[in-house]
């Protein structure tokens, strides 16, 4: 359990994913400006890459990795070198099906998310955090934990960001440092916070 | 827009895709700490941004317009994993240090956007100029990012020293910071600044105009 705990706060705070290894960082930047969308893009990301995350794992370890087929008689045969394409597939059918599964049962996220949804196929923390998986060689109950991890602390970074830029709206910044200028030193500035988490050995 | 200089050469400053359109800043920061490492993902991603531009302009008629974002997909999967292959062959230390960046190509919104936004109204001629001058966009500010921080932090460049470190028995002490990850945030920032002070139609507007002080007496 101790085990788990570890890497779920790793990944929220030490590795974290928007902060620490810049993944997602495009629509971390264009979707900030308001507290309340930045953080319904960031429940719908927690719960997309708390399941593909796991998805991966299982295909990865079942069909792609070297001699993981020796179940179906190919003992020798290394499929690694199709995992890009197999994730990215895997991660535009769940949000497919995410969307369809939630508009049917819980209309009420699914209208709270709303055009957010869709676009979460090219986030790259998404297919960023697959990759990381298949480096560490996660087994799948870790996985699953990084994976939401991972979804927390871009979450958490995000809503931090539009807190900092709803009130930036108000202060004088030089021409031409306006607008997207000012909100890459200030991602920068958080995330210089976040590395005082660095030193936490867990 | 349609002259093939035009659409080569405006990406570079007046639309870059990073200052201007917003896209594909994840890989920019994470690679630009060491020269040659940030030559190689500027290669790579022009190779792939060149040739999904021309491909999804050579289907684009037969693309059906709902499954599109899939078909794109698939096309820019397939050259990034032949980029990761080759460089896995050929430079396999550049290829590990880069890691899962080289995959995360897939995911660059440059290649998906400019796919999405002209390969698929434009023929395949321009389409991959378009392709190329927007990669090129990228590249410039990447290589200008790595300029300063590889030197900056560790006193090298592509590798060779050429500001020797105390630690080494030299005079410059290295900025530890410049290797970090916050530093190419606020290096990008300033970028973005230059940028638009030389090219003033770029500034955005101020949400709020601040009132000029009219009470002297609370201004003393």
């Amino acid at each position: 359990m101790e085990h788990f705990l570890g890497i779920f706060i790793k990944a929220v705070f030490i590795e974290n994913m928007a902060l620490t290894f810049f993944l997602g960082m495009c629509t971390f930047i264009a979707i900030s400006k308001k507290i309340s969308t930045a953080f319904g893009l960031g429940i719908a990301v927690v719960v997309v890459l708390g399941i593909t995350v796991p998805v991966n794992n299982l295909i990865y370890n079942n069909l792609l990795r070297e001699g993981a087929l020796a179940w179906a008689g190919f003992p020798e045969v290394d499929l690694s070198f199709l995992g890009l394409l197999s994730y990215i597939g895997v991660i535009a059918a769940m949000v497919q099906i995410l969307e369809m599964v939630l508009d049917r049962y819980v209309p009420v996220l699914y209208n709270a998310l709303g055009v957010f949804l869709p676009l979460i196929t090219v986030n790259c923390a998404i297919l960023g955090a697959s990759l990381i998986m298949v480096e560490q060689d996660q087994t799948f109950a870790e996985s699953a934990v990084f994976g939401l991890g991972a979804g927390v602390g871009w979450a958490l970074a995000i809503t931090a960001l539009a807190g900092v830029r709803e009130k930036l709206k108000y202060s004088d910044v030089p021409d031409g440092l306006r607008g997207l200028g000012i909100t890459f030193i200030s991602v920068g500035l958080l995330s210089l916070c976040f590395m005082s988490f660095g030193g936490i050995d867990i | 827009m349609s002259q093939p200089k035009e659409v080569l050469i405006d990406p570079i400053f007046n639309n870059n895709p990073i200052a201007l359109q917003v896209l594909g800043i994840c890989s920019a920061l994470a690679v630009t700490i060491s020269m040659s490492q940030t030559l190689v993902m500027c290669a790579a991603v022009i190779f792939v941004c060149t040739m999904s531009n021309l491909a999804v302009s050579l289907i684009r008629n037969r693309i059906p317009t709902n499954i599109r974002i899939i078909v794109q997909m698939t096309i820019i999967a397939s050259l990034v994993i032949v980029v990761d292959e080759v460089l896995k062959a050929v430079a396999y230390d550049i290829s590990k240090s880069l890691s899962v960046f080289v995959g995360l190509i897939i995911t660059n919104c440059i290649v998906m956007g400019r796919a999405e936004a002209f390969a698929m109204q434009n023929g395949p001629f321009l389409s991959a100029l378009d392709g190329f001058g927007n990669a090129l966009g990228y590249s410039v500010i990447l290589v200008g990012v790595a300029l300063f921080r590889e030197p900056l932090g560790a006193g090298t460049f592509m590798g060779y020293e050429i500001m020797p470190t105390v630690n080494n028995g030299g005079w410059y002490v290295s900025n530890g910071m410049m290797l970090l990850s916050p530093s190419a945030f606020f290096l990008i920032g300033l970028f973005i600044w230059a940028i638009r002070a030389w090219k003033k139609d770029q500034v955005e507007e101020a949400e709020y105009e601040i009132a000029p002080n009219l009470q002297y007496r609370e201004a003393m």
